[in-house]
């Protein structure tokens, strides 16, 4: 069904070189099996992968060999074989540094893991659905690789109003999602079905740019009797991006800093849908990809079904590489792709293209001029910033006013470059000052730390002397009591009772104290539990210490007498403060760890720098279990 | 096997700084021809000796301040400065007036600051305005039209002979702004070459800058704000001062528009996007800003002509009109204006 709907306009735009034509002459074409397979950890936004296999193991196709460890996705063996090595391995990233991977020998035998089983999901509820998602290891596969059922998790918890399936595939030269959508029309469908029921989204959009009229058709054909829109959107990059695509589909924008399901809205694409189809229909795991091979050094551009893992080099000899013409292999797009340093690197989920240029077709870029502040950059920025305004600022490292700026609503889509007629490579300015901005607070969080932990210690030690001081005063008044009431029994020497009157009801007295401060106590660290601020932080340290000077204070008065029941008693009480000392001294340390955390991913810190963050929350709350589980109560 | 490690994007588009600096250029010279056509060789001497001393002053300061003189004089942003320079002047200007005032345009205009792209003042504007008020007298002698003999010009130019009688007449905007209550018919039926708005030179030469501008707006060398802001504002103002033909009247509102260096200033000097605000509204307002100044100059002011003061003084007020005009963000309720830096 295609009625009518209302398109709007977000602001700048471009209109690059399409190049997409050279690679859609023919039909997706398999590539070959690959000897040696090389897959990657971490696939995906997250944490990596943790490995369930070992080396000399032998491994069926779609068989489980790395799982989930926090944000993340499972791997799974692409083809059948060996693990050969499990251990660094060219990886495609831009900072051309190899990566953890689990290397397999294929057998050439391609044989799937018996328990892989088809399934109905009408028989099936929506737990058991995004179970079939999650353990399928999908994430999002048009380019940014967000763990897919984590995202779908997030969209059941907030109310989803429009499901919008992304097959706009803005960027030049890439064609894999319009060959999919060429090919694969209904499973796209179908697995766009499993996620409108599992969101609950009132209404689906699928969305493609205008110049893939065939897509546009082969989806529409496919749709049936189902009351989703198939929306042709003018072709303008980036209105692929999630961001761009929303305000052009609804007129609503992403508030900064948010998610769309915060405006009720989740985003998939086209690629990731026919994922999900395939996990919960016939309970394949992701374990390949459409992939574009393209760029002028290779004799027949075309899309291929690779296995996650092939390398790069084996598929670009498939359609004819000319490596004498190559100048450089980018893998993404040409507009926020990055140049590849290693063609032994593998195809990840990620990888939607690869493209392998020859001089005249990307020539080296030329030497930059000043910037003349035309203001053309400003006119094709998507994010409605000022990039000119952006790079002064950064050449000046002003971070102050590149906040104030809004450096941090850059999308890195590179039209700004793209535009510039000084030919400034602005978006790298970007990024780098983006890095340097996050490393600074990274800095600041952990001084702020390091003077929190001082000021502890200083409160701490000032406690301590109190505590002695107190403790020193009760055994003056203690001894100074004993001999006054020595020299009354002297005195009068019948009367033995008396003596032990006023001690007791102290001791009583003491009593009450010591379990009422330990109450508050209790309270007060409740309540830092949940809430964590540096004044609950000090008014818990200031009630621990009452309750030990009341606990000291009693142990004092109690009378020598009964010395040999507090004696066994006592290693359990000085025990017990210190054990939850080392507990609370963990639980602030987790606090702050988690919030380390959340702020950094508030900031959208890149993987890179939240992996060490996410790793030291886990080892905080280890020490905490730890601490507790050693702890008597 | 050689793989170039660039970072995105891979592709640009295929135009560059000096393309657009060509440009300019070139939309410059229907203007240069139409003015030679009233005042002889004169305006392309002027702008030959002003381009040649422009670049040898920026080759200078590059070499001493040891950067790459092929380099930057290959951006052709200092043949804009002295092309427009040169326009500006009048024609047959005596040499070391050019001097001059290219040398505080390149110099002092453009290469102390820092070179291209950090001249917070129009470079060509800021040399006429030295040469304007140490030279009165130079610049407010413009020859008649078709009245200066080459070799006369020439040695006007370069041995500095004094203008014959008849060869030199009060500009249209000089004859108003010293009229004694004439109504405007008597004032221009007793001016020799008036036209249909203006004096004849004026309102072709005018004429032909309005040409290249829509030109380089139709090449998108830039965008329209600052020309119709300048223009715009011109116009509203000379339509409310305008104070009819009779003898007190400030001009009409396309006298206005047609005399003067009023269409070279909105599409060759205004749109100098260095010196400029740097968003579209900001320019929008910048033009508005020098149209307002250049009416109350010319009208109110000691000066006939006014572009030159009315772009120095917006350039000062350009970054407080891009600290006030930024664009709203993405998924931002409201542009952050003003000379706030908080982060959010
Ligand atoms: S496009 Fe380039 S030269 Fe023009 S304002 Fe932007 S950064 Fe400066
Ligand atoms: S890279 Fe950033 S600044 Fe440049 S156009 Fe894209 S969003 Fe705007």
């Amino acid at each position: 069904m295609s009625t009518h709907w209302t398109l709007h306009k977000f602001h700048g735009g471009i209109h690059p070189l399409e190049n997409k034509q050279q690679s859609t002459t023919m039909p997706i074409q398999q590539a070959a099996l690959p000897g040696l397979l090389v897959v990657p950890l971490l696939q995906h936004i997250g944490q990596p992968a943790e490995p369930c296999v070992s080396e000399g193991e032998h491994v069926y196709k779609g068989q489980l060999i790395a799982s989930p460890a926090g944000l993340g996705a499972a791997i799974h063996a692409p083809s059948s074989g060996v693990v050969e090595r499990i251990g660094a391995a060219p990886y495609p990233h831009a900072s051309g540094q190899p990566y953890n991977a689990i290397e397999i020998r294929t057998d050439g035998k391609d044989q799937w893991h018996p328990d892989i089983r088809p399934a109905n999901p009408d028989e099936l509820d929506d737990e058991q659905l995004l179970q079939r998602i999650r353990a399928a290891g999908i994430s999002g596969m048009g380019g940014a690789g967000f763990p897919t059922a984590t995202k779908l998790r997030s969209g059941q918890q907030a109310s989803i109003d429009t499901l919008i399936i992304n097959g706009t595939e803005c960027e030049p030269y890439i064609t894999a999602d319009d060959m999919l959508m060429r090919e694969r029309a209904a499973d796209i469908l179908s697995g766009a079905a499993i996620l409108q029921r599992l969101l609950d989204a009132r209404q689906v959009v699928i969305a493609i740019e205008d110049n893939k009229p065939q897509a546009i058709a082969a989806m529409q054909a496919a749709l049936g009797t189902r009351p989703w829109h198939v929306v042709s959107i003018p072709t303008l990059y980036p209105s692929g991006g999630e961001r761009q695509l929303i305000k052009v589909l609804t007129g609503k924008e992403v508030p900064s800093g948010g998610l769309p399901a915060h405006i009720g809205i989740v985003c998939q694409n086209v690629g990731t849908a026919a994922a999900v189809h395939d996990a919960v229909y016939l309970g394949r795991p992701l374990i390949s990809r459409i992939t574009t091979l393209t760029g002028a050094a290779l004799k027949q551009p075309m899309n291929v079904e690779c296995l996650v893992g092939t390398p790069v080099i084996e598929l670009l000899q498939q359609a004819g590489l000319d490596q004498t013409r190559m100048n450089r292999v980018i893998v993404g797009g040409p507009m926020m792709g990055f140049s590849l340093a290693d063609l032994n690197a593998p195809v990840i989920k990620t990888g939607n293209c690869l493209i392998a240029s020859t001089e005249q077709e990307m020539p080296a870029p030329e030497p930059a001029l000043p910037c003349i502040r035309c203001g053309e950059c400003e006119l094709a920025c998507p994010a409605g910033l000022l990039p000119q305004q952006l790079l002064f600022y950064a050449q000046g490292d002003d971070h102050e006013q590149l906040q104030a700026n809004n450096l941090f609503d850059c999308i890195e889509c590179g039209a700004c470059s793209y535009v510039c007629s000084s030919k400034i490579p602005l978006v790298q300015y970007y990024r780098s000052a983006k890095a340097d901005i996050r490393e600074q607070q990274q800095k600041q969080i952990k001084a702020e730390h390091a003077r929190q932990r001082f000021e502890f210690r200083q409160e701490r030690l000032r406690l301590e002397e109190e505590r002695k001081a107190a403790e020193r005063q009760a055994r003056a008044e203690r001894m100074a009591k004993a001999k006054a009431a020595k020299e009354k029994a002297d005195a009068a020497k019948p009367a033995p009772v008396a003596g032990s009157d006023p001690s007791a009801d102290q001791l009583k007295k003491l009593k009450i104290e010591a379990s009422m401060a330990r109450v508050a106590l209790t309270k007060a660290e409740k309540q830092l539990a949940q809430h964590d601020t540096p004044e609950l932080h000090a008014q818990v340290a200031q009630l621990k210490a009452t309750a030990e000077a009341a606990q000291q204070a009693l142990a004092a008065a109690e009378p020598d007498a009964t010395a040999a029941a507090p004696a066994a008693e006592k290693p359990a009480k000085a025990a017990r403060p210190a054990l939850s000392e080392a507990a609370k001294k963990a639980k602030i340390e987790l606090a702050m760890a988690r919030a380390a955390l959340k702020k950094a991913e508030r900031a959208e810190a890149s993987e890179d720098e939240l992996a060490p963050l996410r790793e030291a929350m886990l080892k905080a709350e280890q020490t905490l279990a730890d601490a507790e589980t050693g702890t008597p109560e | 096997m050689f793989l170039s490690q660039v970072t995105s994007p891979h592709t640009v588009r295929h135009d560059h700084t000096r393309n657009i600096m060509r440009r300019v250029i070139l939309a410059a010279i229907p203007g240069l021809l139409v003015s030679c056509w009233f005042f002889g060789l004169g305006p392309l001497f002027n702008v030959l000796l002003c381009s040649l001393f422009a670049a040898g002053f920026e080759s200078l300061v590059l070499k001493l301040r040891q950067r790459p003189i092929g380099f930057y004089l290959k951006d052709y942003s200092v043949l804009v400065t002295g092309v427009l320079l040169g326009l500006a002047l009048p024609p047959w200007s005596p040499w070391w007036l050019l001097l001059v005032a290219t040398g505080f345009a390149v110099v002092f205009g453009k290469q102390l600051f820092g070179g291209l792209g950090q001249n917070p003042f129009n470079p060509a504007m800021l040399g006429y305005v030295v040469v304007l008020v140490s030279f009165p007298v130079d610049m407010t002698s413009w020859p008649a039209a078709h009245a200066v003999t080459f070799s006369g010009g020439l040695s006007h130019m370069f041995a500095g002979t004094p203008w014959l009688d008849g060869w030199s007449q009060a500009t249209v905007l000089d004859s108003l702004k010293n009229n004694q209550g004439l109504t405007l018919d008597e004032l221009w039926d007793g001016y020799t070459g008036f036209g249909w708005l203006s004096s004849r030179d004026s309102e072709l030469v005018n004429l032909a800058f309005l040409l290249g501008g829509l030109w380089l707006l139709h090449k998108k060398v830039y965008t329209w704000h600052a020309p119709a802001g300048m223009l715009g504002a011109l116009f509203v103002m000379s339509l409310i001062f305008w104070g009819g033909n009779g003898s007190e009247s400030n001009g009409s509102p396309l006298f206005h528009l047609f005399s003067g260096a009023t269409m070279l200033g909105a599409f060759f000097i205004i749109t100098d996007p260095v010196s400029s605000a740097t968003s579209t509204r900001g320019r929008l307002l910048f033009g508005i800003g020098v149209g307002i100044l250049v009416y109350i100059i010319r009208s109110w002011g000691g000066y006939p002509d006014a572009i030159a003061f009315s772009v120095l003084l917006m350039n000062l007020c350009a970054p407080t009109l891009d600290y006030f005009t930024r664009p709203r963000t993405y998924g931002h309720d409201k542009a952050k204006r003003g000379f706030n830096t908080e982060g959010q």
